[in-house]
């Protein structure tokens, strides 16, 4: 498999690594995972990560740190959509474990599997600072506030289109 | 009296011709033509304004901190990592009235002679970060960035500069760090940011909310800021409020508002939700400790509970708490203390960079404990062990991740006792209780 960036997103990394002074481009990192990520359905493979990190100079090994300890980084192939329910303590209090059992029943899957299909990863995460919305499901870079079975149902219909997915380019406008 | 939510309904102010005709960079203008930087510094020093991530330090104490002997260049950083749990503020104030955050940028940026700032927001906001380079961009194409702002000779770049999901990454060296593109692992203290930061340059880290207070200090005086609030809690702060409350939101108050008030009034939480009794408050985001119904409306001493930051802490650890970040998380009777404590624990455990012991292995230690009691596994000695792991946390760590992993154990075992023995004594009943079901 050869990962190649778009020559849109190479363009976008040359500005993006101009932000941090000279000498500095290791500052780009995680911004370039971002970009990497999102151009590999998702995911970043050893070879990606060895490729950004010629591309900023530095030693595959700080890449390999970075992307193991960002947990938006993923290091194994992930489904079309990515449905990360708030597991923390605000969300729980308003029906998180309840809509985790829903989705889980419902897709057939636990939470850090996919779907046979390859359509949907179910995965929980920590504190997405929506508290105010509780429970909170983000696919995406999009949050879904206020969630119930109702809308997680209209959610998994729309992971079912072709062009629905979670990984976009972050930094392209329209999420 | 509003500072930071004044304009935020007013449609459009997310532009930048509408937040200008409603007197937005006004400060700028003042600041740029009419002062000097230490003047700026003076009036935030003046003005009392403590940190409003949750630490409380003095904002014009840390801009005063800046090494000024030094060549180097000096940066501001926006910390706009928002993820302690209950906190949901910034993110709103970003969302609804960008400029307002790009204004104090520039004006905290002049006061310690930086020329290059950064917004660091947390990855899972990109949509955010869309809508404040939006900001930015108009700002330079109407001459408040870039070169020789206003023909002042100052000069400003902003950028904006997206994590990836670490809850670490909030405390200022784990963010510094990973600003530089390693991991979030946070730096030993001193030398602190503003002697050695970002690319070991003097460094500013403020929040969001802190560095929004900014353009009105500059426009009426530290002095009139100072007025508002208490003497100790000057100035507004932004509370949000969520769990087991009618009107779930984020909140602008006076310091000093009791709590009664803000819990109970139909301009705030409007109450419990229906039927349904307060049982306990965190006061501020999940790592301060959590107070039983009695004493989050009134002190040891009897009298009413005030939001501000001494207040909330009078009682000590023992019967009091912090007003932290003011993420005001509400818990009703049907509450079970311990699931919810569980959950906490997690999230400690799954956010601990893992750089000091104490912390990597005690996290984990209290997830499983609590999990064990909360699955009818417990014994009696578990509670007594949960104790003494958060002890040992607490004060070992390079930061403060071990203390705020440790505080909440400590204080739920402390106010609910009651309720982790019933999780030792009633193991089916607790099960039971637990099932969820679809």
């Amino acid at each position: 498999m050869n990962f190649q960036f778009s020559s849109e997103s190479i363009e976008l990394i040359s500005k993006i690594i101009k932000r941090y002074p000279e000498g500095r481009q290791k500052s780009a990192l995680i911004p370039v995972l971002h970009i990497a990520q999102a151009e590999n359905h998702g995911w970043l493979t050893t070879e990606i990560m060895n490729q950004v990190a010629e591309m900023l100079q530095i030693q595959p090994i700080e890449v390999y740190e970075v992307a193991t300890f960002y947990s938006m980084f993923s290091l194994k192939p992930v489904g079309k959509c990515i449905i990360e329910i708030c597991m923390t303590g605000p969300c729980c209090l308003s029906g998180a474990e309840e809509l985790l059992a829903y989705l889980e029943s419902k897709l057939g899957i636990k939470a850090g599997e996919t779907t046979p299909d390859g359509m949907i990863t179910l995965k929980k995460v920590e504190c997405l600072a929506a508290c105010g919305g509780a429970p909170v499901i983000k696919n995406g870079f999009n949050y879904y506030e206020n969630m119930n079975f109702k809308k997680a149902d209209l959610l998994l219909e729309k992971c079912t289109h072709e062009s629905f997915t979670s990984h976009s380019n972050p930094y392209h406008q329209s999420l | 009296m509003k500072i930071l939510l004044q304009n935020i309904d007013v449609p459009g102010i997310q532009n930048f011709e509408v937040y200008r005709r409603l007197g937005g960079y006004s400060a700028v203008e003042k600041a740029l033509k009419t002062m000097v930087h230490s003047e700026v510094v003076k009036e935030v020093k003046d003005s009392g304004l403590r940190g409003r991530g949750g630490a409380g330090f003095p904002t014009g104490m840390k801009w005063f901190f800046i090494d000024h002997t030094t060549d180097k260049p000096k940066y501001m950083i926006c910390n706009a990592d928002e993820g302690e749990p209950g906190t949901f503020k910034d993110r709103y104030l970003m969302q609804h009235n960008p400029h307002l955050l790009v204004e104090g940028m520039i004006l905290s940026s002049f006061a310690i002679e930086s020329s290059t700032a950064y917004i660091y927001i947390r990855g899972e906001l990109f949509s955010i970060l869309h809508i404040l380079e939006k900001a930015i961009g108009e700002a330079y194409a109407n001459g408040f960035l870039g070169k020789n702002i206003l023909g002042s000779g100052y000069s400003l770049d902003i950028y904006c500069h997206p994590g990836a999901g670490a809850y670490i990454c909030g405390e200022e060296t784990a963010l510094i760090e990973s600003l530089e593109g390693n991991r979030g692992n946070p730096r030993m203290k001193p030398p602190f940011p503003a002697v050695a930061g970002l690319y070991g340059c003097p460094t500013v880290v403020n929040n969001v909310e802190t560095i929004c207070n900014i353009p009105w200090i500059v426009n009426n005086s530290g002095a009139e800021f100072a007025k508002l609030g208490t003497d100790k809690s000057p100035g507004t702060k932004l509370i949000s409020a969520c769990g087991h409350i009618r009107y779930p939101g984020v909140y602008e108050i006076e310091l000093g508002m009791p709590v009664n008030e803000f819990l109970y009034s139909n301009e705030y939480c409007g109450g419990i939700r229906d039927n349904h009794q307060l049982k306990a408050v965190i006061a501020g985001g999940s790592s301060v400790p959590v107070l039983p119904a009695d004493l989050i409306l009134r002190t040891p001493k009897g009298e009413p509970r005030l939001l501000s930051y001494e207040s909330l802490s009078e009682g000590g650890f023992d019967s009091g708490t912090m007003l932290g970040s003011g993420g005001f998380i509400v818990m009703d009777e049907t509450t079970c203390m311990v699931r919810q404590l569980l959950s906490y624990a997690r999230f400690y455990y799954d956010e601990s960079c893992g750089q000091c012991s104490p912390c990597r292995e005690g996290t984990g230690w209290m997830e499983k404990i609590l999990h064990r009691l909360e699955n009818g596994r417990g014994r009696m000695k578990d509670i007594d062990l949960l104790a003494s792991v958060a002890k040992n946390i607490e004060g070992n760590t390079i930061c403060p991740l071990g203390d705020a992993a440790a505080w909440p154990v400590r204080s739920f075992i402390h106010h609910f006792r009651d309720e982790f023995e019933w999780h030792v004594n009633e193991p089916l009943a607790c099960l039971n209780m637990h099932q969820v079901t679809v």
